[in-house]
Protein backbone atom coordinates (compact mmCIF):
# COMPACT_ATOMS: atom_id res chain seq x y z
CA UNK A 1 0.00 0.00 0.00
CA UNK A 2 2.57 2.30 0.74
CA UNK A 3 5.84 0.95 -0.78
CA UNK A 4 5.67 3.21 -3.96
CA UNK A 5 5.01 6.23 -2.11
CA UNK A 6 7.16 9.17 -2.97
CA UNK A 7 8.14 10.34 0.51
CA UNK A 8 9.58 13.47 0.05
CA UNK A 9 6.41 14.52 -2.25
CA UNK A 10 4.12 12.60 0.33
CA UNK A 11 5.69 14.72 3.88
CA UNK A 12 5.43 17.67 2.07
CA UNK A 13 1.68 17.11 1.38
CA UNK A 14 0.78 15.84 4.30
CA UNK A 15 2.46 18.89 6.37
CA UNK A 16 0.24 21.04 4.35
CA UNK A 17 -2.60 19.41 4.94
CA UNK A 18 -1.98 19.20 8.56
CA UNK A 19 -1.29 23.20 8.54
CA UNK A 20 -5.20 23.43 7.29
CA UNK A 21 -6.39 21.11 9.47
CA UNK A 22 -5.17 23.48 12.52
CA UNK A 23 -6.60 26.30 10.27
CA UNK A 24 -9.79 24.97 10.40
CA UNK A 25 -10.56 24.40 13.59
CA UNK A 26 -9.05 27.54 14.98
CA UNK A 27 -11.66 29.41 12.37
CA UNK A 28 -14.27 29.45 14.89
CA UNK A 29 -13.09 31.87 16.96
CA UNK A 30 -12.28 33.98 14.05
CA UNK A 31 -14.54 37.50 14.18
CA UNK A 32 -15.76 35.18 17.37
CA UNK A 33 -19.59 35.22 16.99
CA UNK A 34 -22.19 32.54 18.71
CA UNK A 35 -21.91 29.67 15.90
CA UNK A 36 -25.15 28.02 17.27
CA UNK A 37 -27.07 30.84 14.84
CA UNK A 38 -27.85 29.59 11.40
CA UNK A 39 -26.64 33.02 10.22
CA UNK A 40 -23.09 32.82 11.69
CA UNK A 41 -22.48 29.16 10.91
CA UNK A 42 -23.75 28.83 7.57
CA UNK A 43 -22.98 32.16 6.12
CA UNK A 44 -20.31 33.67 8.56
CA UNK A 45 -22.72 36.60 9.76
CA UNK A 46 -22.57 38.34 6.47
CA UNK A 47 -19.28 39.72 7.30
CA UNK A 48 -16.71 38.84 4.68
CA UNK A 49 -15.07 42.07 3.44
CA UNK A 50 -13.59 42.26 -0.40
CA UNK A 51 -10.73 40.13 0.46
CA UNK A 52 -11.92 37.64 2.11
CA UNK A 53 -14.61 37.19 -0.70
CA UNK A 54 -12.68 37.00 -3.27
CA UNK A 55 -10.48 34.64 -1.61
CA UNK A 56 -13.21 32.41 -0.27
CA UNK A 57 -15.23 32.70 -3.63
CA UNK A 58 -12.41 31.89 -5.89
CA UNK A 59 -11.28 29.32 -3.84
CA UNK A 60 -15.12 27.88 -3.90
CA UNK A 61 -15.88 28.30 -7.45
CA UNK A 62 -12.65 27.30 -8.83
CA UNK A 63 -12.34 23.85 -7.61
CA UNK A 64 -10.39 20.57 -7.38
CA UNK A 65 -12.30 19.18 -9.58
CA UNK A 66 -11.70 21.85 -12.40
CA UNK A 67 -7.78 21.96 -12.08
CA UNK A 68 -7.96 18.01 -12.87
CA UNK A 69 -11.07 18.04 -15.73
CA UNK A 70 -10.57 21.71 -17.48
CA UNK A 71 -6.84 20.18 -18.30
CA UNK A 72 -8.04 16.62 -19.12
CA UNK A 73 -10.48 17.62 -21.90
CA UNK A 74 -7.82 19.82 -23.35
CA UNK A 75 -5.13 16.78 -22.88
CA UNK A 76 -8.30 14.45 -24.25
CA UNK A 77 -9.45 16.54 -27.23
CA UNK A 78 -7.61 20.24 -27.32
CA UNK A 79 -9.88 23.49 -28.27
CA UNK A 80 -12.81 22.45 -26.89
CA UNK A 81 -11.68 22.12 -23.09
CA UNK A 82 -10.74 25.87 -23.41
CA UNK A 83 -14.95 26.33 -23.37
CA UNK A 84 -14.27 27.47 -19.13
CA UNK A 85 -12.86 30.92 -20.49
CA UNK A 86 -15.73 31.98 -22.18
CA UNK A 87 -17.98 30.44 -19.60
CA UNK A 88 -15.77 32.49 -16.80
CA UNK A 89 -15.69 35.69 -18.69
CA UNK A 90 -19.41 36.49 -19.08
CA UNK A 91 -20.01 35.30 -15.58
CA UNK A 92 -18.84 38.34 -14.25
CA UNK A 93 -21.07 41.10 -15.88
CA UNK A 94 -24.00 39.35 -15.38
CA UNK A 95 -23.03 38.49 -11.61
CA UNK A 96 -22.05 43.13 -11.28
CA UNK A 97 -25.65 43.47 -12.62
CA UNK A 98 -27.58 40.86 -10.58
CA UNK A 99 -25.78 39.83 -7.45
CA UNK A 100 -25.92 43.28 -5.88
CA UNK A 101 -29.73 43.18 -6.27
CA UNK A 102 -30.20 40.22 -4.81
CA UNK A 103 -27.45 40.40 -1.79
CA UNK A 104 -29.51 43.59 -0.91
CA UNK A 105 -32.74 41.66 -1.00
CA UNK A 106 -31.49 38.99 0.86
CA UNK A 107 -29.69 41.40 3.42
CA UNK A 108 -32.73 43.54 4.46
CA UNK A 109 -35.00 40.49 4.43
CA UNK A 110 -32.86 38.15 6.04
CA UNK A 111 -32.62 35.79 3.44
CA UNK A 112 -29.99 32.98 3.36
CA UNK A 113 -30.46 31.11 0.28
CA UNK A 114 -32.46 31.25 -3.02
CA UNK A 115 -35.39 29.26 -1.92
CA UNK A 116 -35.34 31.63 1.29
CA UNK A 117 -35.80 34.33 -1.61
CA UNK A 118 -38.29 32.68 -4.05
CA UNK A 119 -40.52 32.36 -1.19
CA UNK A 120 -40.17 35.65 -0.43
CA UNK A 121 -41.12 36.89 -3.77
CA UNK A 122 -43.59 34.93 -4.96
CA UNK A 123 -45.01 33.88 -1.80
CA UNK A 124 -45.38 30.24 -3.24
CA UNK A 125 -43.93 27.05 -1.29
CA UNK A 126 -43.91 24.90 -3.47
CA UNK A 127 -41.58 27.06 -6.12
CA UNK A 128 -39.46 26.89 -2.88
CA UNK A 129 -39.23 23.56 -2.47
CA UNK A 130 -38.61 22.99 -6.18
CA UNK A 131 -35.87 25.78 -5.99
CA UNK A 132 -34.09 24.01 -2.74
CA UNK A 133 -34.69 20.18 -3.93
CA UNK A 134 -32.72 20.81 -7.44
CA UNK A 135 -29.97 22.76 -5.51
CA UNK A 136 -29.46 19.79 -2.91
CA UNK A 137 -29.86 17.17 -5.57
CA UNK A 138 -26.92 18.73 -7.90
CA UNK A 139 -25.35 19.36 -4.87
CA UNK A 140 -24.01 15.61 -3.74
CA UNK A 141 -22.41 14.61 -7.06
CA UNK A 142 -20.32 17.68 -7.02
CA UNK A 143 -18.96 17.29 -3.83
CA UNK A 144 -18.27 13.75 -4.50
CA UNK A 145 -16.44 14.56 -7.98
CA UNK A 146 -14.19 16.92 -5.58
CA UNK A 147 -13.22 13.67 -4.12
CA UNK A 148 -12.26 12.09 -7.29
CA UNK A 149 -9.82 15.46 -8.00
CA UNK A 150 -7.91 14.98 -4.69
CA UNK A 151 -7.97 11.04 -5.15
CA UNK A 152 -6.18 11.44 -7.92
CA UNK A 153 -3.49 13.53 -6.91
CA UNK A 154 -3.34 10.74 -3.73
CA UNK A 155 -2.75 8.03 -6.54
CA UNK A 156 -0.16 10.20 -7.89
CA UNK A 157 1.88 10.28 -4.68
CA UNK A 158 1.88 6.26 -5.05
CA UNK A 159 -0.10 5.92 -2.72
CA UNK A 160 -2.06 2.34 -3.86
CA UNK A 161 -4.48 0.22 -1.94
CA UNK A 162 -7.24 -2.44 -2.40
CA UNK A 163 -10.50 -3.07 -1.27
CA UNK A 164 -11.82 -0.13 1.18
CA UNK A 165 -8.26 0.63 1.82
CA UNK A 166 -8.49 2.19 -2.00
CA UNK A 167 -10.18 5.04 -0.24
CA UNK A 168 -8.65 5.26 2.94
CA UNK A 169 -7.15 8.48 2.83
CA UNK A 170 -9.63 10.86 1.14
CA UNK A 171 -12.05 9.02 3.83
CA UNK A 172 -9.92 10.53 6.80
CA UNK A 173 -9.47 13.88 5.02
CA UNK A 174 -13.25 13.83 4.55
CA UNK A 175 -13.54 13.07 8.26
CA UNK A 176 -11.12 15.66 9.58
CA UNK A 177 -13.00 18.07 7.43
CA UNK A 178 -16.85 17.25 8.29
CA UNK A 179 -15.19 17.93 11.83
CA UNK A 180 -13.78 21.60 11.72
CA UNK A 181 -16.72 22.24 8.85
CA UNK A 182 -19.08 20.79 11.80
CA UNK A 183 -17.81 23.40 14.23
CA UNK A 184 -16.62 26.78 12.63
CA UNK A 185 -19.12 26.43 9.33
CA UNK A 186 -18.59 28.59 6.94
CA UNK A 187 -15.03 30.60 8.51
CA UNK A 188 -13.39 27.15 8.78
CA UNK A 189 -13.11 27.11 4.50
CA UNK A 190 -12.68 30.70 4.50
CA UNK A 191 -9.50 30.92 6.08
CA UNK A 192 -8.29 27.38 4.92
CA UNK A 193 -8.80 29.60 1.46
CA UNK A 194 -5.95 31.88 1.91
CA UNK A 195 -3.71 29.07 2.01
CA UNK A 196 -5.10 27.18 -1.00
CA UNK A 197 -5.29 30.07 -3.25
CA UNK A 198 -2.10 31.16 -2.63
CA UNK A 199 -0.76 27.99 -3.25
CA UNK A 200 -2.23 27.43 -6.40
CA UNK A 201 -1.29 30.64 -7.75
CA UNK A 202 2.61 29.53 -6.82
CA UNK A 203 1.85 26.32 -8.26
CA UNK A 204 0.24 28.07 -11.75
CA UNK A 205 2.81 30.29 -11.95
CA UNK A 206 5.75 27.64 -11.45
CA UNK A 207 4.54 25.75 -14.24
CA UNK A 208 3.81 27.73 -17.04
CA UNK A 209 7.13 29.06 -16.61
CA UNK A 210 9.40 25.88 -15.59
CA UNK A 211 7.24 23.46 -17.84
CA UNK A 212 7.34 25.67 -21.28
CA UNK A 213 11.00 26.18 -20.90
CA UNK A 214 11.40 22.27 -20.50
CA UNK A 215 9.51 21.65 -23.49
CA UNK A 216 11.20 24.16 -25.28
CA UNK A 217 8.24 27.04 -25.27
CA UNK A 218 4.85 27.31 -26.55
CA UNK A 219 5.71 27.01 -29.71
CA UNK A 220 6.98 23.86 -29.63
CA UNK A 221 4.30 22.50 -26.92
CA UNK A 222 1.54 23.39 -29.28
CA UNK A 223 3.16 21.89 -32.69
CA UNK A 224 3.44 18.80 -30.67
CA UNK A 225 0.10 18.41 -29.30
CA UNK A 226 -1.14 19.37 -32.84
CA UNK A 227 0.65 16.61 -34.47
CA UNK A 228 -0.67 14.36 -31.10
CA UNK A 229 -4.36 15.29 -32.06
CA UNK A 230 -4.22 15.06 -35.74
CA UNK A 231 -2.92 11.35 -35.04
CA UNK A 232 -5.59 10.76 -32.92
CA UNK A 233 -8.58 12.27 -35.24
CA UNK A 234 -6.79 9.61 -37.79
CA UNK A 235 -6.80 6.47 -35.44
CA UNK A 236 -10.74 7.36 -35.03
CA UNK A 237 -9.88 7.45 -31.15
CA UNK A 238 -11.79 10.91 -30.99
CA UNK A 239 -14.68 12.29 -33.23
CA UNK A 240 -12.92 15.44 -33.16
CA UNK A 241 -9.93 17.40 -31.51
CA UNK A 242 -7.55 19.64 -32.60
CA UNK A 243 -5.95 22.97 -31.95
CA UNK A 244 -9.04 25.02 -32.73
CA UNK A 245 -12.66 23.66 -33.32
CA UNK A 246 -14.13 21.90 -35.59
CA UNK A 247 -17.16 22.87 -37.02
CA UNK A 248 -19.41 21.24 -35.34
CA UNK A 249 -18.09 21.82 -31.74
CA UNK A 250 -18.55 25.73 -32.25
CA UNK A 251 -22.57 25.05 -31.24
CA UNK A 252 -21.55 23.08 -28.36
CA UNK A 253 -18.63 25.34 -26.96
CA UNK A 254 -20.65 28.71 -27.09
CA UNK A 255 -24.00 26.86 -25.53
CA UNK A 256 -21.95 25.03 -22.89
CA UNK A 257 -20.41 28.45 -22.00
CA UNK A 258 -23.70 30.30 -21.72
CA UNK A 259 -25.48 28.14 -20.01
CA UNK A 260 -22.77 26.91 -17.61
CA UNK A 261 -22.48 30.64 -16.86
CA UNK A 262 -25.86 31.01 -16.04
CA UNK A 263 -26.23 27.87 -13.93
CA UNK A 264 -23.24 28.72 -11.71
CA UNK A 265 -24.64 30.95 -9.04
CA UNK A 266 -27.59 28.80 -9.12
CA UNK A 267 -25.76 26.23 -6.73
CA UNK A 268 -26.16 26.69 -3.20
CA UNK A 269 -22.47 26.96 -2.59
CA UNK A 270 -21.49 29.27 -5.08
CA UNK A 271 -24.87 31.85 -3.36
CA UNK A 272 -23.85 31.12 -0.03
CA UNK A 273 -20.46 32.47 -0.77
CA UNK A 274 -21.88 35.30 -2.26
CA UNK A 275 -24.22 36.56 0.43
CA UNK A 276 -21.61 35.90 3.15
CA UNK A 277 -20.35 39.27 1.68
CA UNK A 278 -20.58 42.05 4.33
CA UNK A 279 -22.08 44.31 1.31
CA UNK A 280 -22.98 44.55 -2.22
CA UNK A 281 -20.07 46.98 -3.38
CA UNK A 282 -17.80 43.79 -1.95
CA UNK A 283 -20.01 41.73 -4.54
CA UNK A 284 -19.25 44.16 -6.98
CA UNK A 285 -15.71 44.62 -6.25
CA UNK A 286 -15.39 40.70 -6.50
CA UNK A 287 -16.76 41.04 -10.34
CA UNK A 288 -13.82 43.18 -10.96
CA UNK A 289 -10.59 41.02 -9.54
CA UNK A 290 -12.09 37.53 -9.64
CA UNK A 291 -11.15 36.98 -13.37
CA UNK A 292 -7.68 36.82 -12.23
CA UNK A 293 -8.87 33.48 -10.91
CA UNK A 294 -9.98 32.94 -14.53
CA UNK A 295 -6.87 33.63 -16.08
CA UNK A 296 -5.27 31.33 -13.99
CA UNK A 297 -7.74 29.06 -15.01
CA UNK A 298 -6.77 29.53 -18.67
CA UNK A 299 -3.13 29.02 -17.43
CA UNK A 300 -4.44 25.18 -15.44
CA UNK A 301 -6.40 24.57 -18.66
CA UNK A 302 -2.76 25.18 -21.13
CA UNK A 303 -1.12 22.34 -18.62
CA UNK A 304 -2.99 19.89 -20.39
CA UNK A 305 -1.66 20.83 -23.40
CA UNK A 306 1.75 20.43 -22.28
CA UNK A 307 1.29 16.79 -20.71
CA UNK A 308 0.06 15.97 -24.25
CA UNK A 309 4.00 17.39 -25.86
CA UNK A 310 6.01 16.15 -22.69
CA UNK A 311 4.19 12.87 -23.92
CA UNK A 312 4.07 11.64 -19.77
CA UNK A 313 1.62 8.48 -19.63
CA UNK A 314 -1.83 9.13 -18.25
CA UNK A 315 -4.14 6.29 -17.83
CA UNK A 316 -7.20 8.50 -18.08
CA UNK A 317 -7.19 11.92 -18.97
CA UNK A 318 -7.66 13.26 -15.52
CA UNK A 319 -4.08 12.02 -14.47
CA UNK A 320 -2.60 14.14 -17.13
CA UNK A 321 -1.98 16.93 -14.61
CA UNK A 322 -0.68 14.75 -11.60
CA UNK A 323 1.47 12.96 -14.23
CA UNK A 324 2.85 16.23 -15.81
CA UNK A 325 3.86 17.51 -12.45
CA UNK A 326 5.49 14.49 -11.39
CA UNK A 327 7.40 14.64 -14.52
CA UNK A 328 8.43 18.59 -14.28
CA UNK A 329 9.12 19.28 -10.85
CA UNK A 330 11.46 17.95 -7.78
CA UNK A 331 9.52 15.25 -5.28
CA UNK A 332 9.00 18.11 -2.69
CA UNK A 333 7.68 20.85 -5.02
CA UNK A 334 5.21 18.26 -6.93
CA UNK A 335 4.14 17.70 -3.40
CA UNK A 336 3.17 21.18 -2.66
CA UNK A 337 1.70 20.61 -6.09
CA UNK A 338 -0.34 17.89 -5.04
CA UNK A 339 -1.38 19.53 -1.99
CA UNK A 340 -2.55 22.81 -3.38
CA UNK A 341 -4.94 20.65 -5.61
CA UNK A 342 -6.22 18.35 -2.42
CA UNK A 343 -6.77 21.75 -0.13
CA UNK A 344 -8.54 22.82 -3.50
CA UNK A 345 -10.98 20.16 -2.83
CA UNK A 346 -11.70 20.75 0.81
CA UNK A 347 -12.82 24.47 0.75
CA UNK A 348 -15.41 23.71 -2.03
CA UNK A 349 -16.61 20.46 -0.15
CA UNK A 350 -16.91 22.57 2.82
CA UNK A 351 -18.85 25.05 0.79
CA UNK A 352 -21.11 22.91 -0.98
CA UNK A 353 -22.20 20.92 2.33
CA UNK A 354 -22.78 24.08 4.38
CA UNK A 355 -24.63 25.58 0.95
CA UNK A 356 -26.92 22.62 0.90
CA UNK A 357 -26.93 21.91 4.73
CA UNK A 358 -28.20 25.93 4.67
CA UNK A 359 -30.79 25.38 1.89
CA UNK A 360 -32.17 21.85 3.00
CA UNK A 361 -32.98 23.28 6.98
CA UNK A 362 -34.64 26.53 5.97
CA UNK A 363 -36.27 25.19 2.98
CA UNK A 364 -37.27 21.39 3.36
CA UNK A 365 -36.74 21.12 6.70
CA UNK A 366 -38.61 23.85 8.82
CA UNK A 367 -41.29 24.76 6.03
CA UNK A 368 -42.49 21.00 5.74
CA UNK A 369 -41.34 19.00 8.47
CA UNK A 370 -40.91 21.42 11.72
CA UNK A 371 -42.50 24.64 11.49
CA UNK A 372 -41.90 25.61 14.96
CA UNK A 373 -37.98 24.91 14.74
CA UNK A 374 -36.19 27.86 16.82
CA UNK A 375 -33.10 29.67 15.80
CA UNK A 376 -30.62 26.76 17.81
CA UNK A 377 -32.35 23.94 16.66
CA UNK A 378 -32.06 25.27 13.02
CA UNK A 379 -28.32 25.60 13.55
CA UNK A 380 -27.93 22.10 14.80
CA UNK A 381 -29.90 20.87 12.26
CA UNK A 382 -27.72 22.25 9.81
CA UNK A 383 -24.65 21.03 10.89
CA UNK A 384 -25.60 17.59 11.07
CA UNK A 385 -27.29 17.90 7.29
CA UNK A 386 -23.62 18.85 6.23
CA UNK A 387 -22.24 15.42 7.76
CA UNK A 388 -24.95 13.79 6.21
CA UNK A 389 -24.40 15.73 2.99
CA UNK A 390 -20.50 14.64 3.14
CA UNK A 391 -21.12 11.05 4.03
CA UNK A 392 -23.95 10.69 1.26
CA UNK A 393 -20.59 12.05 -1.15
CA UNK A 394 -18.19 9.92 0.11
CA UNK A 395 -20.60 6.38 -0.18
CA UNK A 396 -21.28 8.15 -4.16
CA UNK A 397 -17.51 7.68 -4.39
CA UNK A 398 -17.16 4.35 -2.25
CA UNK A 399 -20.06 2.55 -4.37
CA UNK A 400 -20.40 4.19 -7.44
CA UNK A 401 -18.14 3.99 -10.74
CA UNK A 402 -16.50 7.44 -11.41
CA UNK A 403 -17.88 7.61 -14.93
CA UNK A 404 -21.44 7.95 -12.94
CA UNK A 405 -20.57 10.39 -10.70
CA UNK A 406 -19.05 12.67 -13.53
CA UNK A 407 -22.67 12.21 -15.50
CA UNK A 408 -24.16 13.13 -12.43
CA UNK A 409 -22.41 15.87 -12.29
CA UNK A 410 -23.14 17.10 -15.91
CA UNK A 411 -27.29 16.16 -15.11
CA UNK A 412 -26.88 18.65 -11.79
CA UNK A 413 -25.66 21.40 -13.98
CA UNK A 414 -28.72 20.91 -16.31
CA UNK A 415 -30.46 20.73 -13.28
CA UNK A 416 -29.56 23.40 -11.87
CA UNK A 417 -29.93 26.03 -14.56
CA UNK A 418 -34.24 25.33 -14.01
CA UNK A 419 -33.97 27.30 -11.49
CA UNK A 420 -32.58 30.44 -13.34
CA UNK A 421 -35.97 31.94 -14.62
CA UNK A 422 -37.42 32.18 -10.82
CA UNK A 423 -34.35 33.49 -8.88
CA UNK A 424 -33.42 36.03 -11.70
CA UNK A 425 -36.38 37.29 -13.14
CA UNK A 426 -37.71 37.15 -9.55
CA UNK A 427 -34.61 40.28 -8.88
CA UNK A 428 -36.35 42.43 -11.17
CA UNK A 429 -40.10 42.07 -11.02
CA UNK A 430 -43.13 39.68 -10.51
CA UNK A 431 -44.45 39.40 -13.84
CA UNK A 432 -43.80 35.78 -13.77
CA UNK A 433 -46.59 33.86 -11.61
CA UNK A 434 -45.32 31.18 -8.84
CA UNK A 435 -47.05 28.64 -10.11
CA UNK A 436 -45.97 28.90 -14.18
CA UNK A 437 -42.47 29.33 -12.68
CA UNK A 438 -42.97 25.63 -10.93
CA UNK A 439 -44.41 24.92 -14.35
CA UNK A 440 -41.63 25.62 -16.06
CA UNK A 441 -39.28 24.05 -13.89
CA UNK A 442 -40.44 21.22 -14.08
CA UNK A 443 -40.84 20.46 -17.83
CA UNK A 444 -36.92 22.00 -17.66
CA UNK A 445 -36.07 18.92 -15.43
CA UNK A 446 -38.14 16.39 -17.34
CA UNK A 447 -36.48 17.96 -21.05
CA UNK A 448 -33.14 18.44 -19.46
CA UNK A 449 -33.00 14.92 -18.44
CA UNK A 450 -34.40 13.42 -21.09
CA UNK A 451 -32.46 14.90 -23.81
CA UNK A 452 -29.16 13.67 -21.77
CA UNK A 453 -30.56 9.91 -21.81
CA UNK A 454 -27.47 8.64 -24.18
CA UNK A 455 -27.73 4.87 -25.10
CA UNK A 456 -23.90 4.97 -23.44
CA UNK A 457 -23.72 7.52 -21.04
CA UNK A 458 -25.34 10.84 -20.56
CA UNK A 459 -24.58 13.49 -23.02
CA UNK A 460 -24.27 17.17 -22.30
CA UNK A 461 -25.10 18.00 -25.98
CA UNK A 462 -27.87 17.62 -28.17
CA UNK A 463 -28.70 18.79 -31.68
CA UNK A 464 -31.06 21.15 -31.53
CA UNK A 465 -33.18 20.92 -35.33
CA UNK A 466 -31.80 23.72 -36.15
CA UNK A 467 -28.16 22.89 -37.58
CA UNK A 468 -26.58 23.13 -34.42
CA UNK A 469 -26.08 21.06 -31.42
CA UNK A 470 -26.62 22.81 -28.17
CA UNK A 471 -25.63 22.38 -24.71
CA UNK A 472 -29.09 20.38 -22.86
CA UNK A 473 -29.07 22.83 -19.99
CA UNK A 474 -29.74 25.88 -22.25
CA UNK A 475 -32.45 24.15 -24.63
CA UNK A 476 -34.20 23.00 -21.44
CA UNK A 477 -34.33 26.09 -20.00
CA UNK A 478 -35.33 27.83 -23.00
CA UNK A 479 -38.69 25.45 -22.72
CA UNK A 480 -38.72 26.17 -18.86
CA UNK A 481 -39.29 29.61 -19.55
CA UNK A 482 -41.75 29.79 -22.62
CA UNK A 483 -43.34 27.60 -20.61
CA UNK A 484 -43.50 29.40 -17.42
CA UNK A 485 -44.39 32.59 -19.70
CA UNK A 486 -47.16 30.93 -21.33
CA UNK A 487 -48.27 30.02 -18.18
CA UNK A 488 -47.74 33.64 -16.80
CA UNK A 489 -50.35 34.89 -19.34
CA UNK A 490 -52.95 32.59 -18.18
CA UNK A 491 -52.32 32.30 -14.56
CA UNK A 492 -52.95 35.39 -12.46
CA UNK A 493 -50.99 34.82 -9.18
CA UNK A 494 -52.32 36.85 -6.19
CA UNK A 495 -49.44 35.29 -3.29
CA UNK A 496 -48.63 38.00 -1.65
CA UNK A 497 -44.97 39.43 -2.05
CA UNK A 498 -43.31 40.26 0.47
CA UNK A 499 -40.54 42.23 -0.79
CA UNK A 500 -40.61 45.74 -2.18
CA UNK A 501 -38.39 47.49 -4.97
CA UNK A 502 -36.53 49.53 -2.68
CA UNK A 503 -35.53 46.57 -1.34
CA UNK A 504 -32.82 45.76 -3.98
CA UNK A 505 -31.23 48.31 -4.93
CA UNK A 506 -28.01 50.18 -2.77
CA UNK A 507 -27.25 52.37 -5.76
CA UNK A 508 -29.41 52.67 -9.22
CA UNK A 509 -27.85 51.80 -12.33
CA UNK A 510 -29.22 54.39 -14.33
CA UNK B 1 -28.58 51.88 -22.13
CA UNK B 2 -24.81 52.17 -20.09
CA UNK B 3 -24.77 48.55 -18.99
CA UNK B 4 -24.81 47.39 -22.60
CA UNK B 5 -21.32 47.96 -22.43
CA UNK B 6 -20.50 45.47 -19.89
CA UNK B 7 -21.64 43.06 -22.45
CA UNK B 8 -18.74 44.04 -25.62
CA UNK B 9 -17.03 41.02 -24.43
CA UNK B 10 -19.75 38.85 -23.34
CA UNK B 11 -20.60 38.80 -27.25
CA UNK B 12 -16.91 38.58 -28.05
CA UNK B 13 -16.24 35.65 -26.29
CA UNK B 14 -19.25 34.12 -27.60
CA UNK B 15 -18.72 34.69 -30.74
CA UNK B 16 -16.41 31.62 -31.30
CA UNK B 17 -15.96 31.62 -34.86
CA UNK B 18 -14.21 35.21 -34.58
CA UNK B 19 -11.20 33.47 -32.69
CA UNK B 20 -11.70 29.80 -34.26
CA UNK B 21 -8.20 30.29 -35.99
CA UNK B 22 -4.84 29.76 -35.26
CA UNK B 23 -2.56 32.76 -36.65
CA UNK B 24 -1.28 35.28 -35.75
CA UNK B 25 0.52 33.46 -32.95
CA UNK B 26 1.58 35.18 -29.81
CA UNK B 27 4.73 33.52 -28.26
CA UNK B 28 4.10 30.57 -29.97
CA UNK B 29 0.26 30.71 -28.63
CA UNK B 30 -2.12 30.14 -31.41
CA UNK B 31 -4.50 32.98 -31.76
CA UNK B 32 -7.18 31.45 -30.33
CA UNK B 33 -5.60 30.72 -26.80
CA UNK B 34 -4.15 33.67 -26.90
CA UNK B 35 -7.33 35.97 -27.99
CA UNK B 36 -9.53 34.16 -25.03
CA UNK B 37 -6.67 34.36 -22.48
CA UNK B 38 -6.66 38.30 -23.38
CA UNK B 39 -10.27 38.86 -23.20
CA UNK B 40 -10.58 37.71 -19.32
CA UNK B 41 -8.76 41.07 -18.24
CA UNK B 42 -10.53 42.85 -20.81
CA UNK B 43 -13.71 42.27 -19.54
CA UNK B 44 -12.22 43.11 -15.93
CA UNK B 45 -11.82 46.46 -16.82
CA UNK B 46 -14.81 46.96 -18.84
CA UNK B 47 -17.09 46.07 -15.78
CA UNK B 48 -14.53 48.93 -13.73
CA UNK B 49 -15.36 51.42 -16.58
CA UNK B 50 -18.59 50.59 -16.21
CA UNK B 51 -18.58 50.88 -12.73
CA UNK B 52 -17.41 54.01 -12.51
CA UNK B 53 -19.45 55.70 -15.53
CA UNK B 54 -22.71 54.39 -13.47
CA UNK B 55 -21.17 56.20 -9.76
CA UNK B 56 -20.60 59.24 -11.69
Amino acid sequence: MFEHVNVVAGGVFVFFFALVTVLGFIAARWKAADLDHLLEWGLGGRRFGPWITWFLLGGDLYTAYTVIAVPAVIYAIGAFGFFAIPYTIIIYPFLYLTLPRLWAVSHRRGYMTAGDFVLGRYGDRWLELAVAATGVLATMPYIALQLVGMEKVIAALGFSGEGLMQHAPITIAFVILALYTYRSGLRAPAMIAFVKDAMIYVFVIAAVVIIPYELGGFGEIFAVAKAAYAAKVAAKAVPAAGLTLAPGQIGPYVTLALGSAMALFMYPHALTGALAASSAQTIRRNTMTLPAYSFVLGLIALLGMMALAAGVHAETPQDAVPQLVLWAFPDWFAGFCFAAIALGALVPAAVMSIGAANTFTRNIWKPFIHPQMRSREEAFVAKLVSLIVKLGALMVIFFMPTRFALDLQLLGGVWMIQIFPAVIFGLYGRWFAGPALLGGWAVGMVLGTALAWGEKAWTPIHDTGLGFAAYNGLTAVAANLVVAALLSLVIRSTAPDETTPEDYDDFAFG
Amino acid sequence: MKPLLLFVPCLVALWAPLYNVEAPTLFGMPFFYWFQLLLIPVSAATIFAADRIARR
